[in-house]
């Protein structure tokens, strides 16, 4: 069987997904909030490389390396945060970050 | 501005009320009453000059212009001061009867705690009536007008601390209001009809162009029928006029002093002055002038009635003011304009003479007014009761035709026969109004001289009746019954007053005594075309042997008759009045026959009720509910509501936006957004 793009599609789909899921469902831990945005980006990466390869245009695997840059960033943000909002709090649970609430 | 004694007549008492009133603080009381007293004093040296100027000299007329009051497009009104023959006669009657008043309260007010301040109402009021006889033009007598209601408002209410004079006093003010209206009505009706408000040029320009008319559209009337009809309703409440009348009963709230200024003999008339000014507006107005004579006739007829059963010795006198009243109004209806301002000149002296004789009996029992409780006062306070008889004489018009009499026998005589005489609408009721009301006049004023200073003494001589007193701190405990034995034959423990309270009743006793015989020449008679002087349009041809013997008998008649009936009931048979208290008749007119409960059921209960409808459906409901009430409730509603989608959980916010970035992809790609590449 060969591998075409719309392997590469499916599979950036099923990550979207999962990746929205993650945020949504997730109750339990803000960690896993950034994981799931990670899996988000991911699939977009593979979106990215996928059609790059598929175009025979290099623009998207660059751009797919800036992503990782970017999100590399926003993970390490994303746990400053977190650390910060733990050492406060002395819990990450979601359910219990809902001091905006009006 | 001119400076003349003219003008220090009237300002005088202004200067005075304001020194008095202002710096009370700073000059004591003695300095107050001095100051005021002294500069009503002197208006009075100064207007006796120019009246008698006027009766025996060449009074002419004259008009000083003091400074604009308003000047705007075509609207003028000047202060000024205007003598003339009827300014005249009203300078010397307010300013006499002022003066001793102001005199006379030396005395009756002398143990109350703010003399200052009364004496600078009195000074004020005095002031204020000036400014209105004087006036040159509608709006200064409009000024002068209300004046004297704040200063009356002011005086019924002087015994602040009392329940019943503030109610008096806010009754007297709406009263009169309702009059007022009417008035200020009738002043813009004749700036409309003939742009100017000065006197001179309205009744030139009305009687230029009688057949006026104003109104709108199809409905239209007699400009001057209208403008008389409303300033008669002004009239009407100064003058305490029937419908109007409720207020000047209860005016005798105020001290005895006031009612005797004010409610007696000066500021009431000042609606007889108005009509009789604007005679040369009146007597082109047949129907409003038939308004005013069956108005007038009914008034005299009715408060004479009402005053046969009072038992307070004020509102006797009141009742019969408003009586008078009536009197000189159906004179004014008739026509007979010089016989209104002659009534009101002698009435002006004994109505003064029998309130201030009332207030000396006041205070010589200290301060009781209910007749039940008095009698036998005669001996103790002979020279009250000498005055108080001279004055009860000339109220009831007593004097024999052809030979003479005391004053009120000259004037009323003269409106009786000039309502006979007349052919306007009206006067044949006002005539057998005007006998009548003699007739209960003489008896009334009887029954108040019998039960007051004949018989025994009917108080408790141990009790202080204090829901009469002041309910001051300032009742008269300092010399209570005790200083006075009990007097063994019946007379009352009473005190005759001070020198300084009797002498204007010698002043005034003199004037109710002589001023008809003196006067009436020049104001009725063969004088009368050249003391009037065009001041006041005179009926021509008016004598007294035009009329037939019965009518020129007529009022001797029945005061006699009135007099007879006075003696049988209070001095031979005193039982006779008790029983008869019993029967309907005589509630009907102790009650002033209900008129203070319809008009509290209308008009009160009416008002209440229209106000409750406004306040709780109007204002409560619509206005508040649709306006701050209804805002702060839908905004409180929706916040309350969209308050829940903030739940604070990150993940619903992020949810949102989610969809909303699949929404606008989604119609980004189904409208062909960017398919143009």
């Amino acid at each position: 069987m060969e591998v075409t793009l719309a392997h590469y599609l499916f599979v950036a789909a099923a990550l979207l997904t999962i990746g929205v899921f993650g945020i949504f469902v997730n109750r339990k831990n803000v960690i896993i909030i950034l994981m799931s945005i990670e899996l988000v980006l991911l699939a977009v990466n593979i979106n990215l490389v996928a059609f790059s390869a598929y175009l025979q245009n290099l623009e998207g695997q660059i751009f797919a390396m800036l992503v990782l840059t970017v999100a590399a960033a926003e993970a390490a943000v994303g746990l400053a945060i977190l650390v910060t909002y733990f050492r406060n709090r002395g819990n990450i649970a979601v359910e219990d970050i809902n001091q905006m609430r009006g | 501005m001119q400076f003349s004694p003219e003008v220090l007549i009237v300002v005088g008492p202004l200067i005075a009320a304001a020194f008095a009133g202002l710096l009370q603080r700073y000059i004591g009381d003695r300095a107050a009453m001095a100051l005021t007293t002294a500069s009503v004093g002197l208006s009075l040296v100064l207007s006796w000059p120019i009246f008698i100027d006027f009766v025996w000299g060449e009074g002419h007329e004259r008009v000083f212009e003091l400074f604009r009051f308003i000047d705007v497009a075509g609207f003028t009104s000047t202060w000024s001061v205007r003598v003339d023959t009827m300014s005249a006669i009203m300078l010397v009657v307010v300013n006499t009867v002022s003066f001793l008043v102001h005199l006379y309260s030396w005395g009756y007010m002398s143990e109350d705690p703010h003399k200052a301040r009364f004496f600078s109402y009195l000074s004020f009021f005095t002031f204020s009536m000036l400014a209105l006889v004087t006036a040159n033009d509608f709006l200064q007598m409009f000024f002068g007008w209300e004046g004297v209601g704040v200063a009356s408002y002011l005086l019924i209410g002087f015994w602040f601390r009392k329940r019943s004079a503030n109610d008096a006093a806010i009754k007297a003010f709406i009263s009169n209001r309702v009059g007022d209206f009417g008035f200020a009505l009738g002043i813009m009706a004749v700036f409309f009809c003939y742009g100017s408000i000065q006197f001179d040029t309205v009744f030139e320009a009305a009687a230029a162009n009688p057949g006026l008319v104003i109104g709108v559209g199809e409905v239209q009337f007699n400009a001057i029928e209208v403008i008389c009809f409303l300033l008669f309703i002004g009239a009407m409440g100064k003058s305490a006029q029937f419908f109007l009348h409720v207020w000047l009963p209860d005016a005798m709230e105020g001290p005895t002093p006031v009612s005797a200024l004010i409610h007696a003999a000066t500021m009431v008339t000042a609606g007889v002055f108005m009509v009789s000014r604007c005679g040369e507006l009146y007597h082109m107005a047949p129907l409003a002038s038939g308004f005013v004579t069956i108005i007038g006739a009914t008034t005299a007829l009715f408060a004479a009635t009402v005053g046969l059963a009072q038992n307070d010795i004020k509102r006797v006198i009141a009742y019969s003011t408003c009586s008078q009243l009536g009197y000189m109004f159906f004179a004014a209806g008739v026509g007979a304009y010089n016989a209104a301002m002659f009534h009101l000149f002698t009435h002006a002296f004994f109505k003064a003479l029998l309130f201030l004789g009332a207030g000396s009996v006041i205070h010589g029992l200290h301060h009781e007014q209910d007749m039940r409780y008095m009698g036998g006062v005669r001996k103790p306070m002979a020279i009250t009761w000498a005055m108080m008889t001279i004055g009860t004489f000339a109220l009831i018009g007593f004097g024999i035709p052809g030979l003479g009499g005391f004053a009120g026998f000259y004037s009323k005589d003269a409106i009786i026969e000039a309502a006979y005489g007349s052919h306007g609408i009206g006067a044949q009721f006002a005539f057998w109004c005007g006998v009548t009301a003699a007739l209960l006049t003489s008896f009334y004023s009887w029954r108040l001289a019998f039960m007051t200073f004949e018989g025994k003494y009917r108080g408790n001589p141990d009790a202080h009746h204090d829901d009469h007193a002041h309910g001051d701190a300032d009742a008269h405990d300092d010399h209570g019954h005790d200083t006075h034995a009990k007097p063994a034959d019946g007379s009352a423990p009473a005190h005759e007053s001070p020198w300084v309270m009797l002498i204007p009743l010698f002043v005034l006793a003199a004037g109710a005594i002589a001023a008809g015989a003196i006067f009436a020449p020049y104001f009725l008679g063969e004088h009368a075309e050249a003391f009037w002087n065009h001041a006041i349009p005179l009926a021509h041809g008016e004598g007294h042997h035009d009329f037939p013997a019965w009518v020129i008998w007529a009022p001797l008649t029945v005061t006699v008759t009135g007099f007879i009936f006075a003696v049988i009931f209070y001095l031979w048979k005193p039982n006779a009045p008790k029983a008869m208290a019993k029967g309907p008749v005589w509630a009907f007119l102790y009650n002033k026959w209900y008129f203070d409960e319809i008009y509290d059921f209308i008009f009160v209960k009416g008002a209440r009720a229209i106000g409750d409808l406004f306040w709780k459906v109007g204002d409560q409901k619509i206005i508040d509910g649709l306006g701050p009430d209804g805002v702060a409730a839908s905004s409180n509603f929706f916040s309350r509501n969209l308050r829940r989608l903030q739940t604070g959980f990150v993940y619903h916010y992020s949810f949102l936006m989610l969809i909303a970035a699949v929404a606008f992809g989604a119609y980004a790609i189904l409208s062909g957004l960017g398919a143009s590449r």
